[in-house]
Order: structure tokens, then C-alpha cells, then sequence
């Protein structure tokens, strides 16, 4: 990336580039994140990419049991989590393996020598061992015995079963890692103490290796000089590091509250979803009501009974489930009830690629359902703004009384970064639709308002207005079964229209850098970061390039043929088979879209979009 | 209930048309359910009436008060959710043998085992009635029907039998033609905390007509049929001189007057018992049939549960609106 200063020479640092990788055991995931909160709250820009195998615990040592956290810090804006690497923190011959390639030649890597050993070299397929081969000659590697220096640090701490002292050898990493780029130990020490508040044993354990991690990079002549990177200047504020699912677990609470609904969530666990089910179980005191069904199905039909009855009824999943909801959320789009689906895409088809992510959901989203039955489609595309999404998903449904499909992915659901923290009250109003009693002799179930085409909400307890709906196609009126043919085709017609008409209440698309130029990046979702760093490139390069990128997409904002026709070209990039494009080419015949796929499980790279946007451009 | 509140069967009538086939015991359970709700004493606007799909799952457009017509299968769940929204609510889900026992099996289970507090009434006419005759999950092996025309050859359910072994604590059964005693049930099953499962014996006249007559017919009834009570000794048959006792692992039916029988040797029904094994042994006895409520256990109903954790949870937390969580922890200030 052009906005990473490669240089190994000590000095004040734009951004760095972190990876932390070793067995799925090893705690990587844990040490990526305290290095990350380290760094948000020292001022730094971050960003996240969390990349794990679907197993639990592989087979240590093995090539498909490596977990791997990436983090990008910086004192500049931070988009993506970066591509190459600065560093590179190796727990195990497997994770060196697999993650080398990823690191420049000059660059470091941290190694645990002690892992090296014959079988586990084995294991990774090695024929001979990199430290010794001269493999490695490239980087600048600093060879460290971090098991026998745990132990070695714990050797006086009565009590310690031997697998507690190597599980800590991860934050002997993390103390190496704090001491180069001059972090402070104090949050992840606080952190101990608090996670470990029953097992002071541990939490000592784990401060002591820590520390120790630290002061040997101190005092090892290895490691010439500390790196420091300064805060970056973001707009003032409070903030925190909050992942996608937190953020969309959070927009939905805060839509609640400004609603004055409850929320009810009909949830089935699903990879990479369930961290947003996890979430909101720990809100009773919101009224919320987390309600963990027994398969996805009565995940949705839970929730479509509980919006029946008066809740903000939500449902999550990822695409399998939304393939096993998808009758149901035809239901709810008859009923034109209130519900909204979010969807944490993964990679597909089928089980696919559980922890990966990909974008290969949109068309399932946009017509995976039996009949004419559209929904509002809406994306996230970072970490943080899942807040905004989701809060926004909830406005939709509660206003047009429709279903929103949301899609994020496994990319920002995972990942995180710093969040501005929004209060309640500067959040835009939400109004829904329930009624709370009057005149019920006037007044049938589908009377429409005139301008969103909603219907009234009246739900049980409300006396007088007791109706009857269902799957059934029913009067355009009164809502009772209804077979006439020009009943069910005014019906289909206005179901698409209220949809249609989302697009009076919806911001117009932008074209981030240029409003006009050469070339035109379009992407959807969680691919922004990657988009919006490949087009920020390309235009200090002097290209005249724009980057539009859709979080509306059924309906689409009304001005985007109008941004579309000031481009000499368009691409589109989607990390699926050309799924947006396929939208874009049915709705907008006089426009011509070239496009970009990747179906590795893996985001974009900059660097690959920027050299793939060049061959377009000259 | 106010003197203005008290309702007539009438009032539970909607305006929509009743289209069942002519004889069809649904018009029975419908007018036992019109019946029925005004003894409960509930609020016209606080019933809802959730159903599936097949020939059962029309009812709810025949009720006037709130109802879903849903999808098929999953009736107990969209119940569940109307339940756990406004616990005050009187939700009952009207489903079939197909609805609920096949492509809603799961949710069947389910709802049983959390305990949430609904009433199921579960209309078994061993067929498929809507789709035009095919063999359910409680159709009898041989049975002949437009996917087995040489005869069954999948084994019934027995549905007390799989409600039990997903804890229910409410089962009742009744015949199809007996209006009064269905509606008491109904009364019954309304009243009870928890989940209640009430079978329905109804008879298609169209595709599997008779089904029951053997067992449910006006002239056999009495002789055919145990309607069990609870604390009253289990006895049957036309004179009463019939009755069930348990010998070692089996019951047995013993004439009183015979061998030197009497009353004081019958069993006694147990209802609540909470140990299931004599109930299942009921659900499963072919002669006499067991009517009635043969299981009400109460138990904490799973709203409740939630109800008293929420209370806790809320007692304890620190966080009274979002704003307090979201401004929580780990936080640090940009200026």
C-alpha cells in the first residue's frame, strides 16, 4: 500500500502492518486484539482481519490448524488491515509456512525457535528446517526460545500446571511486540485482572510472561531501536474498538430504545453470525428478548410472531440460513410485517467456507424466495458502520412495514476498528406504525398510507381492531383470502411499489474522490476499505478516478445512472461471481459495466485492485 | 369480566365464510372453540389464533379475534414468538397431523419442551386432507391412500407418546363428535400454565372417512372409550362395570363383579403424577381409548424463567438506557 511506510529502519512510522500467527491454540486471536485496543487507545487508526480454520482445535501443528490476526495501526486514516506485512510473529513451523509469503523481502519476523522441532517441522511439510537452510536469509528475522523463556520466568510461581505456563508463551509475543512499537502494558495488564479475577494464579502468570516478553526486547541486542508510531488525527471524541457484530448487536439496541419498542431476536448459532446472538443475550436489562431457537426456521418464524405482537423483531444468520428462512421471510413480506434479517455472508455454496468471507449472498438475498416478493436490501460496509446499518435497517422496516434484508460478511463482522461513539439522542428519529386504539369501524387491515404505501400496525390487545392475516393472497382491503385475478396482480404490484418508494427516503449514491473522470470503482459492502485505499492511491498518482460504493441496493439510490454517465468506464467489484453487476446490467441497459471477482474467502487487496484498475485506465 | 364483556359463542365468529367439507368434525372443534372462549372469561382482543397449513389451519379466519394463517409446520413457532412478545396474551396454535408431526416436527418438540404457555390443539385425522389423500405420520401401516396404494408401510406416530417424550406437561385427547366434552377441555387446556396439547380424534369424511367410528361412534363410545378424570377410578363401559387395573408392567381391563373385583380395585387417575410411565401407558392403550386430560403437570413455564431472570439481571445492571453501555468500559477520548 502506498500509505505504508516500508521502511526497517528505525523512526516514526506512518502505519504498520502486524501479523500474529501460530497453532489455533495458541491464543493468536487474543494477542492480535490486545494489541489492538493497546493501540486504538493510544490514538492510532486501526483496522482488524481476524483469519481462523473452521476446526476448533486442529491437529497441532498442522498447515490447516494455523489462526492468524492481522492488524493495521497507524497515524493516518486506516482503511483495510493492510496487505504486506511489517511484521510477522511466527509461533510454529505451520504458521511460518503458510504466512512468509505475506512479508517482503528486509522485512521482520519473530520466531519461537523452541517450536521448531523435528516433527513439528514435519508436520509443515518442511524438508529442511528454514532457520537453518538459509530460506530466510531475505528478513530479518529475530530468533527467540519463547517456551523455555516462559517457563523459565515461571519457574518460581507455585502452582502452575505445565499447560497453563506454554499457553501463556503467547503474551511473551505480545510483550516483544509492545516494547518495538513503544505501547503501553498497562490495558492488557488491567485486562488480566479482570478476566482472571478468579485465577489471580493466572492473571499473574500472564502479566509476569508479558513483562518479561517486554524487557527482553528491551535488553536484547537483536532488536536495535524502538519504533514509535504517533497518534493519528481523527475527529474528536469518544471512541472504542468495536467489531461488526458488536456494532450491529448495537444499532439494533439503539433503534429499540428510540422506538420505544422492544426487541425481540429469533436466532438458530450459525458461523459468523453468532457473535451478534451472543451479544444481545447479555441485554435483559434493555428488554431485550434473545430467544435462541431450534433451527433457523423457527428462528424467523419466532420472530415474525413476536413483530406480529408488537416487538422490533429481528432475525440472524449466515447463507445457509438465510436459504432455510427464505419461505418465511416470503410470510413476512405478504403479512407486510415489520422484520429484519440480517445476513453475516460467508463463504459458499453450501457449508462452503465457514470463517471466510465472500459477498456471494446478494442474489439470494435480492430473490431467494418463492414468488414476487421483494424486500429492501441494504449492506454495511466497515466494522463500525454496522451500527449505522443496522440502525438504519430497523428505520426501514419500522417505517414502510416491510422486511430489510441486511448483509454484512464475515470480513467486518470480525474485524474491527475504532467507533466514534454515537449517543442516543443525536440518532435520527425512527416512527413506526402501531396503532393504539380509535375509530376501528373505518378502518381495514390494508389501508395504505399514501405516500409509503405502509400499512397500520395493530397488534393484539389493541381492542376493536382483531383481524386475521396469512400467507394466503388476500384483499387489497380488508386483508381476507381473496383468489380474484386482479386482486393478487394489484397486490404483487403494490408490494414491489412500496419497495420501489424506499427510494424517497434514502440518501443519493456518491462518488467518493471525483465526480467524473476516467474510471468509476463500484463495490457494495465490506469490500470498501479496499476500494476506497485502491482509489485514494490512484488518484495521488494523478489517475482522475472515482470510487462509488452502494449500501442501497433494492432500491438503488435515483441518482445512480446519473453517477454512473460521468465515468468513461466502470468496473465492478465484487468478491463473488458478478452479482451486483448482474443487477446493475438488467437495470441500467445503456451503460457498460466491466468487472472484477475474487472467490478466495480472502478481501481484496489494494494492491491488486490498483493494478488491475491501471490496465483499465491507460 | 364486566357485565358489557360478557360474550357469546357469536362473538367469536368472524365474518368469513366456513368452507370445510360438509360433515367434517372441524366445524365441531370450531363451535366447541366459540364455546369455550367465553366461559375462559378472556378478552375478545387478547386471543390469538396461529395456525399452519392444511385443512385445520383455516380456523384462524373463522375467529374473530387476532390470527395468523402461517406456513406450514411452523405454527408453534410463530406462536412462541407472539407469546414471548406480550406474555398476556391467550395463544392458541391450531394445527394437523401433517402440520405439526411431520414437516413441523421439530418445532413440535420444542415448544413442548420449553414450556411456553400455549395451547396446541392438534387435529389428527391420520391423512393428508388438503393436498387430496395422502398418508400422514400417524396413518396406519396397510392404510391405503394416493402415495401408498398397496398400503402404508411407515409405522404411526402415536402423538401423546412423542409429546411425552418431549416432556409435555399437558395432554389431553377427545373424540372429534363429542362438542361438550371438547370444550371443557378447551377450558381446561386454557387454564393450565405451560404448553397444553389437546388431539382431537376428527374424522375426514372425504378421505379418510370412519377412521375413528369404531372407537368415537355415538354406540360404542361409552364401551370403546376411557374418559379418564382425575382422582376419579379408572372405569368404563356402558354400565360402568369396567375398569382398568395394572398387572405387573401391563394394564389390564377387569369387570367389577368378576373374580371378585370391586371399585376400590381400579386404579385411581393421577394426572399430575409427574413420573410419565402410566400416562405413556394410557396414551398407548388401544381398548379402551383414553379420553380426557391424562397429563397436567405443572411446571415453571419458560416465560416466567425469562420474567424472573429479567427482573435479576435488571436489578444488578448498571445499564439503565444504551447510552450507559455504549459509553462503558474501554474507552478513550480523541482531541
Amino acid at each position: 500500500m502506498a500509505t505504508t511506510i516500508k521502511n526497517p529502519q528505525p523512526g516514526v512510522l506512518e502505519a504498520v502492518v502486524i501479523r500474529f500467527v501460530g497453532d489455533s491454540g495458541d491464543g493468536m486471536q487474543l494477542t492480535g486484539m490486545q494489541f489492538t485496543d493497546t493501540s486504538a487507545m493510544f490514538g492510532n487508526d486501526v483496522a482488524t482481519f481476524p483469519n481462523y480454520p473452521a476446526e476448533i482445535r486442529a491437529p497441532q501443528g498442522s498447515l490447516y490448524g494455523v489462526s492468524g490476526f492481522q492488524v493495521h495501526i497507524g497515524s493516518i486514516e486506516i482503511s483495510t488491515p493492510g496487505e504486506d506485512l511489517d511484521l510477522l510473529v511466527c509461533m510454529n513451523p505451520a504458521a511460518l509456512k503458510t504466512n512468509l509469503s505475506a512479508l517482503k523481502a528486509g522485512h521482520t519476523i519473530i520466531i519461537d525457535t523452541d517450536s521448531f522441532t523435528k516433527k513439528n517441522l514435519e508436520k509443515a511439510l518442511y524438508a529442511s528446517n528454514p532457520l537453518e537452510d538459509g530460506s530466510l536469509n531475505n528478513y530479518r528475522v529475530i530468533e527467540v526460545a519463547m517456551t523455555s523463556l516462559t517457563k523459565e520466568s515461571l519457574k518460581e510461581l507455585q502452582g502452575l500446571d505445565n499447560k497453563s505456563i506454554t499457553r501463556s508463551k503467547n503474551m511473551f509475543a505480545l510483550g516483544m511486540v509492545y516494547w518495538m512499537y513503544d505501547r503501553d502494558m498497562n490495558h492488557t495488564l488491567d485486562f488480566f485482572e479482570k478476566k482472571f479475577q478468579k485465577k489471580p494464579l493466572i492473571a499473574e502468570a500472564n502479566s509476569k510472561v508479558l513483562k518479561t516478553g517486554y524487557f527482553f526486547a528491551e535488553t536484547l541486542e537483536l532488536i536495535p531501536n524502538s519504533f514509535s508510531i504517533s497518534p493519528s488525527k481523527m475527529p474528536k471524541g469518544t471512541y472504542r474498538i468495536i467489531n461488526g457484530n458488536q456494532a450491529t448487536a448495537w444499532g439494533f439496541l439503539a433503534a429499540a430504545e428510540k422506538s420505544g419498542l422492544e426487541l425481540f431476536l429469533g436466532s438458530y448459532p450459525i458461523t459468523p453470525a453468532s457473535d451478534i446472538l451472543h451479544e444481545l443475550v447479555k441485554h435483559k436489562h434493555f428488554g431485550v428478548k434473545a430467544f435462541q431457537a431450534e433451527d433457523e426456521i423457527a428462528g424467523v418464524t419466532s420472530a415474525i410472531g413476536a413483530s406480529f405482537a408488537g416487538d422490533f423483531a429481528i432475525t440472524t444468520t449466515s447463507g445457509p440460513g438465510l436459504a432455510l428462512k427464505g419461505e418465511a421471510i416470503g410470510l413476512a413480506m405478504i403479512l407486510e410485517l415489520p422484520l429484519v434479517i440480517v445476513n453475516v455472508q460467508r463463504g459458499g455454496p453450501s457449508t462452503g467456507l465457514p470463517t471466510k468471507t465472500e459477498q456471494s449472498d446478494l442474489l439470494q438475498a435480492m430473490y431467494g424466495r418463492n414468488g414476487e416478493s421483494p424486500l429492501i436490501v441494504i449492506a454495511a460496509s466497515t466494522p463500525a458502520d454496522c451500527f449505522d446499518w443496522a440502525y438504519e435497517a430497523a428505520r426501514l422496516t419500522l417505517e414502510h412495514m416491510t422486511p430489510v434484508l441486511l448483509l454484512t460478511d464475515g470480513y467486518i463482522a470480525n474485524g474491527s476498528e475504532p467507533w466514534k461513539i454515537k449517543s442516543i439522542k443525536d440518532m435520527p428519529p425512527i416512527t413506526h406504525k402501531q396503532i393504539s386504539g380509535g375509530d376501528s369501524e373505518k378502518w381495514n387491515v390494508y389501508d395504505r398510507d399514501a405516500v409509503t404505501l405502509a400499512r397500520e400496525w395493530a397488534i393484539p390487545g389493541t381492542k376493536g381492531f382483531e383481524h386475521r392475516v396469512g400467507g394466503l393472497e388476500k384483499d387489497k382491503t380488508t386483508g381476507n383470502v381473496s383468489y380474484v385475478p386482479e386482486n393478487h396482480e394489484y397486490m404483487t404490484n403494490i408490494r414491489a411499489e412500496k419497495v420501489e418508494r424506499v427510494q424517497n427516503s434514502i440518501p443519493d449514491l456518491k462518488s467518493d474522490f471525483n465526480e467524473e473522470g476516467d474510471l468509476l470503482i463500484v463495490g457494495w459492502g465490506g469490500t470498501f476499505g479496499s476500494l476506497h485505499s485502491a482509489a485514494k492511491q490512484l488518484n495521488e498518482e494523478g489517475y482522475k478516478v472515482g470510487h462509488a460504493h452502494f449500501h442501497y441496493i433494492n432500491p438503488f439510490p435515483k441518482n445512480t445512472e446519473a453517477i454512473f454517465s460521468k465515468f468513461k468506464k466502470i468496473i465492478v467489484c465484487e468478491l463473488n461471481n458478478g452479482q451486483l453487476v448482474s443487477l446493475l446490467r438488467m437495470n441500467f441497459t445503456n451503460i457498460e459495466f466491466s468487472q472484477y471477482n475474487k472467490m478466495q474467502g480472502l478481501p481484496f487487496g489494494a494492491s491488486e485492485l490498483v493494478q488491475k484498475f491501471k490496465t483499465l485506465i491507460k | 369480566m364486566t357485565q358489557e364483556t360478557k360474550y357469546t359463542f357469536k362473538d367469536f365468529a368472524s365474518d368469513q365464510e366456513v368452507r370445510w367439507c360438509p360433515g367434517c368434525d372441524d366445524y365441531v372443534i370450531l363451535r366447541s372453540m366459540q364455546k369455550a372462549l367465553p366461559e375462559i372469561g378472556v378478552k375478545k382482543e387478547d386471543v390469538v389464533f396461529i395456525s399452519g397449513i392444511g385443512c385445520s389451519s383455516r380456523f384462524p379466519y373463522y375467529m374473530d379475534t387476532y390470527g395468523m394463517h402461517g406456513i406450514h409446520g411452523r405454527a408453534a413457532a410463530i406462536a412462541s414468538g407472539v407469546k414471548l412478545a406480550n406474555p398476556k396474551l391467550s395463544v392458541w396454535v391450531i394445527t394437523g397431523d401433517g402440520d405439526s408431526l411431520a414437516i413441523g416436527g421439530n418445532h413440535f418438540i420444542h415448544v413442548l419442551r420449553r414450556n411456553i404457555n400455549l395451547n396446541m390443539i392438534l387435529f389428527n385425522n391420520e391423512i393428508y386432507g388438503l393436498t387430496k389423500g395422502q398418508f400422514s405420520p400417524t396413518s396406519l401401516i396397510g392404510q391405503k391412500t394416493k402415495t401408498s396404494p398397496y398400503g402404508n408401510t411407515q409405522p404411526p406416530f402415536q402423538p401423546g407418546e412423542l409429546a411425552i417424550g418431549a416432556q409435555a406437561r399437558f395432554f389431553a385427547r377427545i373424540g372429534g363428535n363429542t362438542p361438550k366434552e371438547m370444550t371443557q377441555l378447551f377450558i381446561d387446556a386454557e387454564k393450565f400454565q405451560g404448553t397444553s396439547l389437546v388431539e382431537v380424534l376428527q374424522n375426514c369424511p372425504i378421505f379418510n372417512d370412519g377412521c375413528f367410528k369404531d372407537i368415537t361412534d355415538k354406540a360404542v363410545r361409552a364401551d370403546k372409550q376411557i374418559h379418564l378424570e382425575h382422582g376419579k377410578p379408572m372405569l368404563f363401559g356402558k354400565e360402568r362395570d369396567k375398569g382398568l387395573v395394572l398387572n405387573g408392567l401391563k394394564l389390564e381391563v377387569v369387570t367389577i363383579g368378576e373374580n371378585g373385583i370391586t371399585e376400590s380395585d381400579l386404579l385411581v387417575h393421577d394426572a399430575k403424577e409427574p413420573d410419565p410411565t402410566l400416562h405413556s401407558m394410557l396414551i398407548r392403550l388401544e381398548y379402551p381409548l383414553a379420553t380426557g386430560i391424562i397429563r397436567a403437570v405443572e411446571e415453571l413455564t419458560f416465560e416466567a424463567r425469562e420474567e424472573a431472570l429479567t427482573k435479576e439481571v435488571s436489578a444488578n445492571s448498571k445499564f439503565k438506557k444504551v447510552d450507559d453501555l455504549f459509553f462503558s468500559g474501554e474507552t478513550y477520548e480523541v482531541k
